[in-house]
């Protein structure tokens, strides 16, 4: 019992697909400005990651090879169809809010990631189970990214008034910078810091050492 | 006329850069960006990759999966939209594998130098992106030519530009756990930041 939750959690904390493993970020930036469409992206993302994972999983055995690639790319595929026509058919509003980024789940490296580094060797549950907790671990950074970006830039959450802006007569002026994309490049910065001051062994090694007191004219040596 | 396909050109390397105002391609812009001639490498391959997919996936989209698209086959009413995914997917594919082979035989000090890039290019959002853009916007044939090719000029600026600034970053004291990937997040922040000023632009 105790491995299933291992695999399960590990993703999320220890090795968060997109603190650590760099994978999956273009939507990540793109769809988080409110919290609402980053949740559908979540769940979409979620569902396509562990549906793919056992699919490919079940059938890894009989794969040939030098093709496995355009195979679990035509898995994936299909899943990304159903998913973006589901969500055409009943969240039309959305789907034009995530415009690209849903078909981009194609690509996104998380899934193909997964397929190649764990379904291609386990068996379909526990490959279900780490696409579930990647895709939490993915669902994760974006949550936060989202909350933040929403709240702060228009006082909302899931579009109800958490702090009422100056404009609706309220107290808070909204800060229009967490509204533009760039801001979810630095809230995303941040947070692999604290999650990195927190969980000390992932921080990355230095490519140079450099002693306390060097003269700060050593860097134009090497420019 | 000649105007209308330079302010598509213009466009998609200033205003609408892939990387840095619609943010694809993220996972290698980030993960190939530690060095000025990997990322150079990586630029011509997603230049060369864009200019032949995207005017391709606009033939296919035109003539056989958009709605009436196959009258000329004699089914006037079938829309084949749906399976708009699987083939353009499909195709980049395909035209990775055949440049790779094509570049093996008869250029191959290029392929040497591109290297593992060119396989890894299939998986770059920045390619399926920009395909689905060229749907979205509903550009023709010639223009769909231009819209690859400055899409792919506009990325490999970009890559060229944070390879820049992050070859000397090397030498800088970051804390500890901003060190590598928090620091380079934060750079590329404010270099959208600082591609947002061309937001405006109307050519």
């Amino acid at each position: 019992m105790s491995k299933f939750k291992e695999i399960l959690l590990t993703p999320i904390f220890k090795d968060n697909p997109i603190a650590l493993q760099i994978l999956g970020i273009c939507s990540a930036l793109a769809v988080t400005s409110k919290l609402y469409p980053t949740l559908i992206m979540c769940v979409a993302l979620t569902v396509t990651v562990s549906l793919s994972n056992f699919f490919i999983s079940l059938i890894r055995n009989i794969i040939p090879t030098n093709i496995r690639i355009i195979v679990q790319m035509t898995i994936i595929a299909s899943l990304v169809i159903l998913v973006d026509q589901f969500l055409k058919a009943y969240d039309y509003e959305t789907s034009k809010t995530l415009s690209v980024f849903v078909g981009l789940i194609i690509t996104n490296c998380i899934v193909m990631g997964r397929a190649e580094a764990f379904a291609m060797q386990n068996p379909p549950g526990i490959s279900f189970l780490d696409g579930l907790g990647n895709g939490l671990g993915y669902s994760l950074i974006l949550i936060v990214v989202g909350t933040i970006r929403e709240l702060l830039g228009s006082g909302q959450l899931l579009g109800i008034d958490i702090f009422t802006t100056t404009q609706n007569g309220g107290w808070y002026v909204g800060n229009n910078f967490f509204l533009l994309a760039p801001s979810s490049f630095l809230i995303i910065g941040l947070f692999i810091w604290a999650l990195r001051s927190w969980k000390t062994e992932q921080v990355e090694e230095k490519e140079f050492l450099m002693s306390k007191n060097a003269p700060k004219e050593v860097e134009t040596h090497h420019a | 006329m000649l105007e209308h396909y330079l302010s598509i050109f213009i466009s998609s390397i200033f205003i609408e850069n892939l990387a840095l105002s619609v943010f694809l391609g993220m996972c290698t812009f980030l993960a190939i960006s530690k060095k000025i001639e990997a990322a150079i490498g990586l630029g011509i391959a997603v230049v060369v990759v864009l200019a032949i997919t995207v005017p391709l996936n606009n033939i296919i989209y035109n003539f056989l999966l958009r709605d009436g698209a196959l009258s000329w086959l004699g089914y006037p009413d079938v829309s084949l939209e749906f399976v708009g995914l699987i083939s353009y997917i499909g195709v980049i594919a395909a035209c990775v594998q055949i440049l790779e082979m094509f570049l093996d035989k008869y250029v191959p000090k290029l392929y040497t130098a591109l290297g593992i890039f060119l396989p890894l290019i299939t998986v770059n959002c920045a390619i399926l992106g920009a395909s689905l853009f060229m749907v979205e916007k509903n550009l023709d044939f010639g223009e769909s030519v231009v819209y690859g090719l400055g899409g792919g000029v506009g990325w490999a600026l970009a890559i060229v530009l944070l390879a820049g600034i992050r070859e000397k970053l090397k030498y800088s004291d970051i804390p500890d756990g901003l060190e590598g990937l928090g620091i380079t997040f934060i750079t590329v922040g404010l270099m959208t930041f600082g591609f947002m000023s061309f937001g405006g632009i109307i050519l």
